[in-house]
């Protein structure tokens, strides 16, 4: 399994500390705090990176093992930022059977971070989705809420170039 | 009779108790109902499927290790349905099993294997996949391939519950779940304290000790170099059993004779050094509490505790016990003192041990050693790796006769015997302390107070005239207990012995895997600890500082406990350690 630890250094603002430890106090000591706290503290951050992880940990009396085997378990949680320029891969059937994968491995290769991650510079992540309900567009991207419907894989460059700037 | 409950399983009537599972009920009928991921008290999750059975008017199968048994029931365990059920279960875990069998270090020892054969699996109907080693081996002291985990959950049970430590768990999902440390770092990056009782739980050979008997056998064939092995207390008691013999059985004497034809230019034993770290350790009590320094003192012969307290429990390391353990006391004495005595240079010394820890290959590596630049040890073994050794030396284990070690090292007392077992080492101390301030040979040797499996032991005792209050923790997760205790002042205790491993050296992570049908219903720590007290009732020399050898190397060498030279050579320093080094908050 490779190491999903993203490529963009944390950081935080004391605004968002705050309102971790917060979150913590709030659901300590209650049974299954895990998982609320988690999505709360997915809230705060937009995302779920080891350091945020190790606090949530130790403020429950957990381990960071035990955390980050609820985190990896949902698909939910988010160990990576998003970047400015969301992409996002429909994977539904339709988009699948339509060569969905073939055009998510392009985007990989053209952007440079796999499905799930996010480019070292913090300006593009993308996600493979699920069915996002466009399937007569199959197969079907968006960048950043931008639809791009019945795709071939030589239109990808041009598209990709679009937000490059 | 209302906590008597009347059952019938497989036809047979059979009474068990009100609770029982219906696995125990089987049992009282003469009915092993095979088990996988079942861990009694620890892993009891029913989740394997390995122990189905069918309960007469219940809707599918039931699994046998978490199902209650009732009044009245009416239990199958080898129809059809079960064996089909049983056989399909096992043959999917085989599909992504690594089966190279005729190579794995668990080979006739592993529970995958021996249901394969007794479930009637001969073949396996879906096409195999995972065929590549899933290597981890950053750690010192245990290698995972995760191409042989079944997922069972028996590693991450006890790392969790017995240890209280869960640096490991399983990540991600569905086919691509697998156990690692989170976001998969290395082990070696985590708060692993090395106890290896992973290894021990795992029915597989996904889980190993790193092995080094390779490193051992080219030492060995090396002719400068002069060869010296040593084994600590339990070993004796637990060697057989790679053999085949029975659980516990006290195998000294062929111990010695295997090590000797193995071609170890010296035989010692670390016995004679478990009595050294009384004497080290009972001085440095007196001392703490005459000179009112820091209390409670806390042993620290287990390095699977001593990595626990430098990574956990940081603001105990001024109550750790100064001195080395056994293990490196033995390596420190045979690099000095031996080897100044028998004219070697130390430099051509190369010192084995055989050890019931993985733990000890971590603290060779992290503990001060006597001569600046030398390791103490070379090479810790596990007394399994012993066993391996004597297997490929072609030595008939049993057959062999008994011998003794050689006379430098050689002679023990009942004291440092016990030190395999979980409170031996305070009751050894607390020998040697109480002769000591009383100036008087005492009579009474036995603190039966210490002794016996329970997570955490008090007792006060009588120690000329001084209350004394001791205290005896077995597995890092009752340490935790017992030292919030001390923490939270709730308890004032002066003496406090800690291992690493639930029970003590006799289950530690390097000790012969035993199969958990078998840990289930018969506590093999018991049976192994009761040979080693066995030993301490028939040696005539039952305290520390009665052993002549002490004397000369006390006379000859050392001066007196706590000398400046006994601190050169037997005593260490701690270092809190980071837990997640990787991560910056």
């Amino acid at each position: 399994m490779p190491n999903t630890k993203t490529a963009v250094p944390f950081s935080s603002t004391p605004e968002q500390m705050k309102a971790l430890d917060a979150v913590i106090a709030k659901h300590k000591g209650q049974a299954g705090a895990t998982m609320p706290v988690l999505q709360e503290a997915q809230e705060i951050f937009g995302y779920l990176p080891e350091e945020v992880q190790l606090i949530v940990a130790e403020g429950l009396g957990l381990s960071l093992s035990e955390v980050y085997g609820v985190v990896s378990f949902y698909t939910q949680f988010s160990v990576n930022p998003k970047g400015q320029k969301q992409i996002a891969v429909c994977m539904g059937t339709a988009c699948y059977v339509k060569g969905a994968k073939e055009i998510l491995e392009k985007i990989e290769k053209i952007v440079g971070c796999k499905a799930g991650g996010i480019t070292p510079d913090g300006m593009f992540s993308i996600d493979a989705t699920r069915c996002i309900g466009a399937c007569g567009l199959a197969p079907v991207i968006t960048i950043d809420g931008d639809v791009y419907g019945r795709l071939e894989l030589d239109q990808i460059d041009g598209i990709l170039a679009k937000y490059m700037k | 009779m209302a906590d008597i409950i009347k059952l019938k399983i497989n036809g047979i009537e059979v009474e068990a108790p009100q609770g029982a599972t219906i696995l125990e009920a089987a049992r009282l009928a003469g009915i092993e109902i095979p088990t996988l991921c079942y861990m009694k008290e620890i892993n009891a999750i029913g989740s394997c499927r390995i122990c189905v059975v069918e309960v007469k008017g219940g809707r599918g199968l039931a699994a046998a290790c978490v199902f209650p048994a009732a009044d009245g029931m009416e239990v199958f365990t080898n129809t059809e349905a079960v064996a089909d059920s049983r056989r399909g279960t096992l043959e999917l875990m085989l599909s992504n099993h690594r089966m190279d069998c005729l190579t794995c270090l668990r080979s006739q020892s592993c529970e995958l294997q021996n249901l394969s054969k007794t479930l009637g699996v001969d073949k396996v109907r879906y096409p195999l996949d995972n065929q590549e080693p899933e290597l981890e081996t950053s750690a010192p002291h245990l290698t995972r391939d995760n191409s042989k985990c079944i997922l069972c959950r028996r590693c991450v049970a006890v790392c969790k519950k017995n240890q209280d430590v869960a640096v490991i768990g399983p990540n991600d999902r569905g086919f691509a779940t697998h156990i690692g440390c989170a976001f998969d770092r290395d082990l070696a990056e985590s708060p692993c304290v090395s106890c290896g009782q992973c290894i021990v739980a795992c029915p597989t050979g996904a889980l190993t000790e790193r092995d080094q008997t390779q490193e051992v056998w080219d030492a060995l064939a090396d002719p400068d170099k002069h060869v010296v092995v040593g084994a600590a207390p339990s070993v004796r008691v637990t060697l057989g059993e790679c053999f085949g013999m029975p659980v516990g059985e006290n195998t000294e004497g062929k111990m010695f004779a295997a090590l000797r034809r193995l071609g170890f230019d010296k035989v010692f034993d670390v016995d004679t050094t478990a009595d050294l770290t009384i004497m080290e350790e009972a001085n440095e009590f007196i001392e703490r509490v005459q000179n009112k320094g820091k209390l409670p003192l806390i042993t620290s012969c287990s390095p699977g505790w001593v990595s626990y307290c430098e990574r956990y429990y940081p603001e105990f390391l001024d109550n750790l016990s100064t001195c080395k353990s056994p293990q490196q006391m033995f390596g420190a004495m045979v690099k000095t003192y031996y080897a100044q005595k028998a004219g070697i240079d130390p430099k051509n010394v190369f010192v084995v041990t055989i050890m019931p820890c993985t733990a000890k290959k971590y603290e060779i590596l992290h503990r001060d050693s006597a001569i600046k630049g030398l390791p103490d040890v070379d090479v810790a073994l596990t007394t399994r790796e012993l066993g391996r050794m004597i297997e490929r030396a072609g030595l008939m284990y049993a057959d062999l006769p008994d011998e003794k070690p050689d006379p430098a090292f050689s002679e023990y007392t009942g004291a440092g015997v016990i030190f395999g077992a979980t409170g031996g080492v305070m009751e050894a101390a607390l020998r040697t302390a109480a002769d000591t301030l009383t100036g008087q040979e005492l009579k009474s040797v036995d603190y039966n107070g210490v002794r016996g499996l329970e997570g955490v032991k008090e007792a006060s005792v009588d120690v000329a005239g001084l209350k004394v209050n001791v205290a005896v923790a077995s597995g890092t997760a009752n340490a935790k207990k017992l030292l919030d205790m001390v923490k939270s002042g709730e308890k004032d205790i002066h003496f406090i012995e800690i291992m690493g491993c639930p029970g003590g050296c006799v289950n530690g992570g390097g000790q012969p895997v035993q199969p958990m049908g078998l840990k289930n219903f018969t506590d093999v720590r018991a049976a192994r600890a009761k040979s080693l007290y066995d030993m301490d009732k028939g040696n005539p020399l039952r305290k520390s500082h009665d052993s002549p050898l002490m004397k000369t190397v006390y006379k000859d060498f050392l001066g007196e406990p706590g000398s400046r030279k006994a601190h050169d050579v037997l005593h260490t320093h701690y270092h809190k350690t980071e837990k997640y080094p990787g991560v910056k908050v």
